[in-house]
């Protein structure tokens, strides 16, 4: 098939980007959408153009690292998936397609599509932990019997890829889902009951400062989130924050 | 605790909660008008009970204000710091394909409101006090249901009050529900919530809109 | 022993870790503080080796070339992890983990590690769930296990089909609280370029920031390199688009042993390929083979009929399929070691069975699974007098439960239910079980320079057993490394801080920018990817699922001639000094170039057939691999010379006290 590509391009984080227009022809329905991109990057190559830039790794769902803005949507128009995994076979011959890079303050642009996502690492690192050595010897592991469907709920929250498509889904740029997944993954578990009141204050304090809007609860995180991560989480999250304020 | 009135969650349940309490109001502002359509002299007394007794006048109606200055201010901190995040807006942004129009625009549905509430305040409030304080008019517990059917007299005023309550249909929509989950109660009770939020949202700016054309159409003839 | 001394301690196997740990030298915590380490790669070993250092008091570097340390490659493994924890009762100890290992490798691999691999296994289980990794639990709320291919017990800790995601995680959790503490500075988006050695011990490295795209020097009293497998060789493989050797290699260029480069595993559930455009493969989780049934059609004139699109696989009765590795290994069935599956998949496809249009695939079939769970669901609800379609429904919840996230990958990318059409699949290159040689204590042939995880070659053999990958990643970098480092820094507690403008930083710098703008000055038209595809295709197909010596011959030409193309003609846009994705891929791709050579060469010195590499010309008459004991029971280490065709080989021989060395048969 043919397509009519507008692709944000920008130099680097201090110069302005701008859309630009490619045609591409010969895509087939059977590739990915990235291989799609990696034809149009040979393109430009032997063109001696510079290639289109966007993040990616694994190319199976599970990395987090790709991160595209596909007529308007996160990871494209398909549901529960990466854009790694968006095959053509989702668009038709002579479509338009827009790809932009995630937009929010919190994670400036880099170049061209790939933008930068450490602020979430950030709010990891200010408190998504149990402080367990590693070097030291816990107790075994079946010492400690956690009911199923608590392992499972913890587990749910767990599968968070770190994309930031909820980010870039919600109008209001908040980080509140990911940040919510991570703050329940740990909470819903006895190993991490310990520190819970301190850590939801501290990874909201972290959320907080790297600048992402405030959740208006739209929803629109939970639909476009590729690893179906619930709103549950999030009001998980304003409960454990509320009770940890309270608590002083 | 100084978490509890910086944090963006502080600032969730603010809303969340004043929010609430301004649909408490609401639910008791609607039986009240809606005394003036089944039983006029009940609404009379109602009103005059408002507007006379020192505890409704001098805690509770400085409190709905504040709650509402509270609510609407919050809102727009909200929205401008909700604006910032995002930076660079996007060339092609579609934002109905993962959530509901109510939900993205509960700023302008609220500025309609506050646009309503100034009339609203012009019409009933400033004329109270100008009737009682400015004037100085003697205590009458009889003119209320006269005066507020004459309000709506006029048809654009009648108008824009029923828009009004279409906005305010709208707000409460996603508002009533999104409280509670910003509160943090997402449970097995939540599709109990949503349904219930429905039907409130539809149900009392329905009244209010009915009250309002009902006196439209039913002067009093002299 | 000569140059390689493994440094395997004395005494009884199973007392040889404890008493090695005794034994060697410690760093008292207060001159911990006065060391710094460097860790390249966060995956699973990098990861958690910089958590346990950091947390000893080591001030530690990380550096990985994704955006967030969590996103090392380990974050995709989906199966498992393996532990001797014996919570099924059904037999298992530290001993069948050490056997059933070493036996999986077909005894190429090294006693004493593996013995302490098995043995710490188990801490890694508790280490995790104290750590809150959500591992699957059964209703009772303990731990659940799976099984594994190449084994008889049910030994495999999961969480879902994302277990080396939740285990990464951990190890992340583990690193964020270090990096909170000041303890570890992470260095991400950052490559590193090249090892700097001062007096001959390892100091330091050059790393390219790769959004500024600036060279930067860092120095350490030592260098750990976890920087995973090069299977990427290959182009097409279950790996993630960046993973590289180019650390490894750096080493192995700077004086490090490379070992048996030629083991590779080419894992038999993988999704097909599907056309030219193709960038990498998809792996099925080893764990379907646990409910899934692998067949052919008996028939070729089926096999084509449906390779035509006439027929369709679920017309074909159950007397019309071959069941082909039921019928071979009645023993094992389905879960012999992934090299037999993949060989008899590439056997079948290559006598003409294959089932999609290129002919290479084959079907994996979980319709008896879901009949069968469904069945068992249906008793113990209590429903009586259920027809089929019930059964089927409600096994198909069954085995969403299960393999939910592994059958929408598949959907997603096939564009056909796995539920109601068996799965096709096919082998592909997923694992290398060579790497850098390291002693007992995962130090390599550089005095000071470690390696962890798949970067290493130490624990599986020719051949790696499902799950034991994650495992062996987390072993070195929780539990061996942060003891065996000490007995090297030790000497160190008086050095004090490593300069970086000493002539040796300063010659490795300007190395590292001469290559790269030799890399940006090429002339020709051609992309990166056009030489990492052609290099790829040589590898698939001269040194792949089977080798044979004439191939292998011609593959070290070709690649020779490749290199020298690449070299002179590769076309790179940009520039070095920016952001420059075509650059990060060249510098890899031009390492590939010099990797498969040596690759070939070692799979043509070595004359047998053992674990994953299979000789054409040692093989017994049913087609299984002939091992050769007599004169192959060694490890090659390869040091380099000058070009990869010039590397000599050293023997670590092999010796087996404790085992048997018998031939491997799972029939
Ligand atoms: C799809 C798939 C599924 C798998 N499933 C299983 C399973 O179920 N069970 C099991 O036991 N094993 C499994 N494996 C194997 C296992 O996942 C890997 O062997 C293991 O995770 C490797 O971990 P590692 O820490 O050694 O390296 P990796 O996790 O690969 O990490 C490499 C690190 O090195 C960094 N790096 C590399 N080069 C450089 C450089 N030049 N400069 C800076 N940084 C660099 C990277 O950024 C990364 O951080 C699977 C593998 C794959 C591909
Ligand atoms: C009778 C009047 C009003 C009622 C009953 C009401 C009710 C509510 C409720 C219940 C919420 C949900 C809070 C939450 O999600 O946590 C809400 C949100 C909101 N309101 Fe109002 N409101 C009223 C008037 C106004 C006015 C005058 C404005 C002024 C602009 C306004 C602006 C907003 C905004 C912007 C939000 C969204 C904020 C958010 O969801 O976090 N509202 N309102
Ligand atoms: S919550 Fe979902 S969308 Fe957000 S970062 Fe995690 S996986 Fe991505
Ligand atoms: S590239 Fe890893 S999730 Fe898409």
């Amino acid at each position: 098939m043919k397509l009519y590509l507008k692709i944000w391009r920008q130099k680097n984080a201090s110069t302005k980007g701008q859309m630009v227009d490619y045609t591409l022809n010969g895509v087939e329905s059977d590739m990915s959408f990235l291989e799609m991109l990696d034809i149009l990057n040979e393109e430009l190559i032997s063109k001696g153009e510079e290639p289109v830039e966007f993040d990616h790794d694994c190319r199976e769902g599970i990395c987090g690292t790709c991160s595209l803005m596909i007529n308007g949507r996160p990871h494209g128009p398909d549901s529960m998936i990466t854009v790694c995994q968006l095959h053509m076979r989702s668009f038709n011959d002579g479509d338009e397609i827009v790809i932009e890079p995630w937009r929010a303050k919190a994670f400036p642009v880099i170049k061209d599509l790939i933008v930068d996502r450490t602020a979430f690492d950030r709010i990891q690192q200010a408190g998504g932990y149990i402080s367990v050595n590693t070097s030291g010897r816990p107790v075994d592991a079946n010492a400690i019997p956690i009911e199923k469907d608590m392992a499972d709920k913890s587990f749910n929250a767990a599968t968070c890829i770190g994309c930031g498509a909820c980010v870039a889904a919600c109008k209001n740029a908040s980080a509140m889902l990911f940040t919510s997944a991570k703050v329940s993954q740990f909470a819903l578990l006895p190993q991490g009951q310990v520190e819970a009141a301190e850590r939801v204050e501290n990874m909201v304090r972290q959320m907080d400062l790297e600048g992402f809007g405030n959740c208006t609860n739209t929803g629109a995180c939970e639909i476009e989130c590729p690893k179906g991560i619930s709103l549950e989480n999030i009001a998980r999250m304003n409960r454990e924050y509320l009770f940890a304020s309270v608590k002083g | 605790m100084s978490g509890l009135i910086k944090s963006s969650i502080a600032r969730k349940v603010v809303m969340a909660l004043s929010g609430l309490f301004l649909v408490i109001f609401l639910v008791l502002h609607v039986t009240i008008n809606f005394a003036s359509v089944i039983a006029p002299e009940f609404f009379n007394e109602a009103s005059h009970f408002m507007g006379y007794n020192p505890l409704v006048q001098y805690l509770m109606q400085p409190i709905l204000i504040i709650g509402v200055i509270v609510h609407f201010v919050m809102g727009f901190v909200l929205e401008i710091q909700n604006r910032n995040a995002r930076g660079v807006g996007y060339v092609k942004y579609k934002g109905s394909a993962n959530a509901p129009w109510v939900s993205r625009n509960m700023i302008y549905s609220g500025l309609v409101i506050l646009a309503f509430l100034g009339l609203h305040f012009y019409d009933f409030w400033i004329h109270e006090m100008t009737y009682k304080y400015i004037q100085a008019n003697p205590e009458d517990p009889t003119r209320y249901y006269a005066e507020t059917v004459e309000k709506f007299a006029p048809f654009w005023r009648t108008i824009i009050y029923i828009v009004s309550f279409v906005l305010l249909s709208l707000h409460l929509w996603h508002g009533f529900s999104s409280s509670f989950q910003s509160m943090g109660v997402n449970n097995k009770y939540t599709p109990a919530i949503k349904t219930f939020t429905k039907l409130f949202a539809v149900v009392v700016p329905l009244a209010f809109a009915f009250i309002a054309l009902y006196h439209h159409l039913n002067p009093i003839t002299h | 022993m000569g140059v390689l001394d493994s440094r395997e301690p004395q005494g009884p196997l199973a007392n040889k870790w404890t008493n090695h740990k005794n034994e060697i030298d410690l760093v008292n915590p207060a001159n911990k503080r006065n060391i710094d380490i460097i860790i390249v790669g966060t995956g699973l070993a990098g990861g958690s080796a910089a958590a346990t250092l950091a947390e000893l008091g080591y001030n530690v570097k990380t550096f990985c070339y994704q955006d967030s340390p969590r996103r090392a490659h380990s974050i995709a493994a989906q199966g498992g992890v393996n532990a001797a924890k014996n919570y099924q009762g059904d037999g298992d100890s530290v001993y069948r983990l050490f056997y059933d290992t070493v036996k999986g490798g077909d005894y190429r691999s090294r006693e004493s590690n593996v013995y302490r691999l098995a043995e710490v296994s188990t801490n890694i289980i508790d280490q995790c769930v104290a750590q809150g990794v959500p591992f699957a639990r059964e209703y009772g709320g303990l731990l659940d296990n799976r099984s594994f291919g190449g084994v008889l017990v049910s030994r495999t800790f999961y969480a879902k089909g994302q277990t080396g995601q939740q285990l990464l995680l951990g190890a992340y959790a583990a690193m964020n609280r270090q990096i909170q503490r000041g303890k570890i500075k992470s260095y991400t988006r950052h490559e590193m370029l090249d090892l700097v050695l001062v007096d001959g011990k390892a100091r330091g490295i050059i790393a390219r920031d790769l959004v500024s795209g600036e060279i930067e020097r860092h120095s350490a009293h030592a260098v750990v390199l976890a920087t995973g497998g090069y299977g990427n060789l290959f182009f097409l493989s279950t790996y993630c688009m960046g993973a590289n050797v180019m650390a490894a290699w750096k080493a192995h260029k700077k004086g490090a042993f490379f070992a048996n480069p030629c083991f590779t595993q080419i894992h038999p559930t993988c999704i097909p390929v599907s056309g030219d455009h193709q960038s990498k493969l998809t792996l099925m989780s080893e764990s379907l083979r646990n409910d899934g049934r692998i067949w052919v059609p008996k028939r070729l004139e089926d096999a084509q009929a449906i390779r035509e699109g006439k027929l369709k696989p679920t017309q074909l009765g159950e007397e019309e399929r071959d069941y082909y590795l039921e019928r071979r290994y009645p023993a094992f069935g389905n879960l012999v070691p992934r090299d037999v599956a993949s060989r008899a998949a590439k056997e079948r496809c290559d006598a003409g069975f294959g089932v999609n249009k290129t002919g290479e695939a084959v079907y994996l079939d979980f319709s008896a699974a879901i009949m069968r769970y469904g069945r068992e669901k249906a008793l113990t609800s209590g429903m009586k007098d259920v027809d089929d379609n019930t059964i089927r429904e409600l096994g198909e919840k069954i085995v969403e439960a299960k393999y939910g996230n592994l059958f929408q990958m598949y959907e997603k990318i096939v564009d056909e239910n796995p539920y109601k059409t068996p799965m096709m699949i096919y082998p592909a290159v997923h694992y290398t079980m060579g790497g850098l040689w390291v002693d007992y204590n995962l130090q390599t042939t550089i005095p000071g320079c470690y390696a962890a995880g798949e970067a290493n070659f130490s624990d599986h053999g020719a051949n790696r057993l499902g799950a034991s990958a994650l495992m062996q990643g987390l072993a070195d970098g929780y539990f061996v490394l942060p003891y065996t480092i000490g007995d090297y820094l030790s000497d160190d507690i008086r050095t004090g801080p490593i300069p970086t403008d000493s002539p040796e930083f300063d010659a490795a710098e300007k190395n590292v920018t001469d290559r790269l703008q030799k890399l940006m000055s090429g002339t020709g038209i051609h992309s990166v990817d056009y030489y990492h595809k052609k290099l790829g295709k040589i590898m698939w197909n001269k040194c792949g699922m089977s080798r044979n010596a004439k191939e292998l011959k011609e593959a070290i030409k070709e690649i020779a001639e490749l290199r020298k193309d690449f070299w002179e003609n590769v076309k790179i846009p940009g520039r070095p000094d920016s952001k420059n994705q075509e650059l990060e891929k060249a510098g890899r791709v031009a390492d590939f170039l010099e990797l498969g050579e040596l690759f070939a060469k070692d799979a043509l010195e070595r004359n047998e057939s053992c674990g994953g590499h299979f000789r054409e010309e040692y093989q017994t008459p049913e087609g299984e691999a002939l091992r050769d004991d007599e004169n192959f029971k060694f490890v090659s280490a390869w040091e380099y010379m000058g070009e990869p065709n010039d590397a000599k080989l050293h023997k670590e021989d092999l010796v087996y006290e404790n085992i048997k060395v018998k031939t491997r048969s799972y029939k």
